[in-house]
């Protein structure tokens, strides 16, 4: 028994997530994060945070996997943020916001949408998408681009 | 008259500051298994509801209405996107001799394709989780979990996956595959799971 405690005390301790969100993992070209008024460069392996925002540059592109296995990824040219994210793993209840502000994006949702599904909200300018358990993608460009 | 013009002129000022509405497109595409599923598109009161392959919601000019796209067109728009697309978390099972952390002589086989597949993701986060059969008492059976789990951790970190992105946890045999009663020899629930994401 107590060696059960010490293992699962260890795994708590090891946990890759612990305060993060997600996770990077593909960038190409020019990608950013920018975090409490910083901007910083996005590479392979970076956590990512809840009120992140990911924006990339006219020859960027970049990845990222979420606790829940939501996948999301960005073109060029491109701002989303992360507005709100949480997610239980043990009761997979959660909540997650995003918003494309300019650029395209590909979702594919995860455990909390499985679980409940008004989990997460994808928003656009003058859109909110509901997703109900699925893979979409999304543009917002200005006129005739 | 003064003041109407002027008047006039601002309200003119301000319409042409305003910026040209942004277009904006919503394609729900089919998974890899096929399957589809459902966006729903709210604008203001107008509701689009996708639920067919590479049905979309589009907005430009101002004019909103739905639209059928084709797997081309999808690769034309977010081509880049998607090729961006984490690859999808996956589970793979491996199956072991009773009562010892040595993987069956099938598993064994399995195990050089799992960490094949392991290795070409990049900053893989992994999550292995050992199990046993009813056989033997519960706290034996937590431990024999436990080296299980570790043991694989062993063979990933021999790949070259770094220690620190595996976890592992043994859940003796609280969490069989097939429901069995005590003390049942179960070649299925001797088992670890490897969750990568």
């Amino acid at each position: 028994m107590r060696w059960t405690l010490l293992v699962c005390l260890f795994c708590f301790a090891a946990g890759v997530w612990a305060g993060d969100v997600g996770q990077i993992k593909a960038a190409t070209g020019a990608v950013f994060l920018e975090r409490q008024g910083q901007r910083l460069p996005a590479t392979v392996g970076m956590p990512v945070q809840e009120s992140d925002t990911l924006v990339t540059g006219a020859d960027g592109s970049a990845g990222v996997t979420f606790s829940d296995n939501s996948l999301l990824s960005v073109g060029p040219g491109s701002v989303l943020a992360i507005e709100r994210y949480a997610f239980d793993s043990t009761t997979h209840n959660g909540h997650f916001d995003a918003s494309l502000k300019k650029g395209t994006l590909a979702v594919v949702s995860g455990k909390m949408v499985k679980q409940s599904p008004d989990a997460m909200r994808v928003r656009t300018p003058s859109s909110i998408m509901g997703v109900r358990g699925t893979e979409f993608v999304v543009k917002v460009s200005e006129p005739g681009s | 008259m003064l003041v109407l013009v002027l008047g006039a002129l601002v309200i003119l000022g301000a319409i042409y500051a305003q910026p040209a509405p942004l277009e904006e497109t919503v394609v729900v595409l089919p998974s890899p298994d096929g399957h589809t599923g459902t966006v729903i598109v709210q604008r203001g009161s107008e509701r689009h509801v996708l639920n067919q392959p590479f049905a979309a919601s589009r907005l430009a000019g101002g004019q909103a209405g739905m639209a059928q796209l084709s797997d081309a067109e999808v690769r034309q728009s977010f081509g880049v996107a998607l090729q961006a697309l984490p690859a999808r978390p996956a589970t793979f099972l491996l199956y072991f001799v009773t009562a010892t952390d040595e993987l069956t002589d099938e598993s064994k086989g399995e195990l050089k394709k799992i960490l094949a597949a392991l290795k070409q993701r990049p900053v893989p986060d992994i999550m292995v989780v050992g199990h046993t059969d009813t056989v033997g008492d519960l706290e034996a059976n937590d431990l024999l979990s436990a080296q299980r789990a570790e043991r694989m951790k062993g063979f990933l970190v021999e790949i070259g996956i770094p220690g620190r992105q595996i976890r592992t946890a043994g859940r003796g045999e609280r969490e069989l595959l097939v429901p069995t009663a005590d003390n049942i020899d179960e070649p299925r629930n001797r088992r670890v799971e490897i969750n990568v994401r």
